[in-house]
């Protein structure tokens, strides 16, 4: 008996791994096949020698960074201040949070366009011109936008860390040791939540770097537009792009897993689950 | 003037008064318990104390000082939780620090006052160590440094022993008493254990629903409790329905049987009346000069040095404990047998 419900627990992970692996070799066996007849990295090279692959990769990564820290800087004190002083508030803020899965990010997009096309003024005072009229006002439509996106995961990872930790004792020990709000936040709780917080950032990274809507509607030049871009006119440099950005994604993974590993194990990563 | 002053303190959590007429005087190097079952509002009035809480009303003064207002980081007082809250990102040093770095004290004094404190709780060569490295006595050992690595003017502990098994628990009691005294500084200690309470403290308050029921030293709050609820609340206490025979005589009739009370009684001839009993008073068989009662054998405990023993009375059990001894003869259920006890150890309330 015992022995068949093993046999049975190995064929489903074996089920599993073919599922997953499967279509993993079959794109990554078609990206090398460009040259007719031999293997090659020829769509690799063709990738990294387009320079709009570089130009683009390199704005969404700069995007993906200040997403990063806005939403960091917005969701980690709120998170906070809810598991702390107004827990019994924690489902309206966990709505909220999901509300960019119920709202489609072409909304969103349309809805800014409209809003900011307009400046921002005060009776006849102008206090910010138009902001989709310059390049750095659409940039920041575009991250406000992102953080938008980014929320569920960024605030569910920021959240878990939080329900790991005592977080009301060790404000409270802090506190009684004479340490202010400012210096809570840095030295005991910002640390306690590492692990928790880089799988936020990977999560939020990987959104930005994919996203194709709203940087399409904002005009910018971004690798989600490019990729699309891409898959309409070429072959094999897809193929070679997605085996490129899955193994972005594992370094990232490993990289997570190290660092809650030095943590005596407490470390997971956040948003799992 | 007490070097911690609590006046008047009311605490209402929306309609509900959590702490009312709390009125308390602790001395400077005192050791004061607040015992009382969950929710009598003993761990409210220390948050109030540590300014995690604000109150309704009422003054709170440390060393002459109102800290009443003041933010919990501003009032000097040294905090430790059940649950330890050592910071689980920093060594065992760099909680014991925490405090001193946060008041950006020299390196070198923080480093020298670290190795004070570890010496004290006699854990010197774990400095490095992390928290999920220690064990959870050792964790509450470094929590209590921790707190007093600052020199707080007063040391709040919270039910400190609770999350321990009871070996622990015994041997870190002696402990924080032993540094307590050492430094001799004011302390204010929440449990519910009333062994902790008893065996730690110069003075104990014990308190009920938000009301403090009586304040006194160990020794007079087990054998002179003010009210039926301290009297039930600290130790194991008998209780008999009896009426009032002969009041002023002190004699009472229980279960058709007649016993003294020793000295005169506050009741009228027939009125019901409750007479308290400590198991330890009551001696198994017939004693010369005490008062004696017949019942059956419903139960017999042996807890090692004590022997308890469950007689039943008419309507009532009472509960008998002996000392162990190895000649003794333990009796058997359902055995009718003779309890005795002196008249000086019943005192008389007159029944709700």
């Amino acid at each position: 008996m015992k022995k068949r419900a093993s046999l049975w627990g190995w064929f489903w992970v074996l089920l599993g791994v073919v599922y997953f692996l499967v279509p993993l070799v079959g794109t990554f066996t078609f990206s090398l096949e460009m040259k007719r007849d031999v293997l090659s990295f020829a769509s690799y090279q063709a990738v990294f020698a387009d320079p709009d692959f570089a130009r683009t990769f390199l704005f969404s990564n700069q995007m993906a960074l200040l997403t990063i820290i806005g939403s960091l800087a917005l969701f980690v004190p709120t998170a906070y201040w809810v598991h702390l002083k107004v827990p019994h508030l924690r489902p309206v803020v966990e709505f909220i949070t999901l509300m960019p899965f119920v709202i489609p990010a072409i909304v969103l997009v349309f809805g800014m366009i409209k809003l900011y096309k307009n400046p921002v003024t005060i009776g006849s005072l102008t206090l910010i011109q138009a902001p989709t009229n310059s390049v750095l006002g659409t940039n920041m439509l575009l991250v406000a936008g992102y953080i938008v996106l980014a929320m569920p995961y960024m605030y569910r990872a920021v959240d878990t860390g939080l329900r790991a930790m005592d977080v009301r004792s060790l404000t409270e020990a802090a506190q009684s040791l004479g340490a202010n709000w400012f210096t809570i936040i840095v030295r005991v709780i910002l640390p306690n939540l590492r692990a928790a917080l880089l799988s936020g950032a990977l999560l939020t990274f990987a959104i930005v770097v994919g996203e194709l809507t709203l940087a399409n509607f904002l005009d910018r030049p971004a690798f989600g537009p490019y990729l699309w871009l891409l898959g309409q006119h070429r072959a094999y440099e897809p193929a070679a792009l997605s085996i490129i950005s899955f193994s972005l994604t594992w370094a990232a993974m490993g990289m997570i897993f190290l660092v809650s590993r030095g943590r005596g194990g407490q470390g997971q990563v956040a948003g799992a689950h | 003037m007490a070097f911690l002053d609590l006046t008047n303190i009311r605490k209402a959590f929306g309609t509900a008064d959590a702490v009312t007429d709390f009125n308390l005087e602790v001395e400077r190097g005192e050791f004061v318990s607040f015992l009382g079952p969950s929710g009598c509002g003993k761990t409210t009035t220390l948050r109030m104390i540590a300014g995690f809480e604000q109150p309704t009303s009422g003054e709170i003064r440390i060393n002459g000082t109102d800290v009443t207002r003041k933010s919990p980081n501003q009032r000097n007082v040294g905090m430790v939780f059940q649950s330890y809250a050592l910071f689980p990102n920093m060594t065992v040093a760099g909680n014991i620090g925490f405090g001193m770095k946060v008041t950006r004290r020299p390196k070198d004094e923080i480093a020298e006052r670290v190795n004070e404190m570890l010496a004290l709780i006699r854990m010197p060569e774990l400095g490095d160590r992390y928290p999920y490295q220690l064990s959870g006595g050792q964790q509450q050992r470094v929590a209590l440094t921790r707190a007093l690595a600052v020199k707080p003017q007063v040391l709040l502990l919270d039910e400190p022993l609770s999350a321990l098994d009871a070996k622990i628990r015994v041997e870190l009691r002696g402990e924080i008493r032993r540094i307590q005294q050492q430094l001799g500084i004011t302390t204010i200690y929440v449990t519910h254990d009333q062994e902790e309470a008893l065996s730690l403290s110069d003075r104990i308050v014990v308190m009920n629903a938000g009301r403090i029921e009586q304040i006194g030293g160990p020794f007079e709050i087990y054998n002179y409790p003010s009210t039926t609820f301290v009297a039930g609340f600290v130790g194991t206490l008998n209780q008999l329905r009896c009426t009032a025979e002969d009041p002023a005589a002190g004699k009472l009739s229980f279960d058709g049987q007649i016993f003294s009370a020793g000295s005169p009684v506050t009741a009228a001839k027939g009125q019901p009346v409750l007479a308290m009993l400590r198991p330890e008073e009551l001696r198994f068989g017939a004693t010369e000069g005490e008062n004696q009662l017949n019942g059956v054998v419903e139960r017999v405990t042996f807890l090692g040095s004590i022997v308890r023993m469950y007689i039943r009375l008419g309507a009532s059990t009472v509960t008998l404990d002996a000392l162990n001894e190895r000649r003794l003869t333990l009796p058997k259920v359902g055995e009718t047998q003779t309890v005795s006890f002196p008249a000086h150890a019943v005192w008389v309330l007159p029944e709700a």
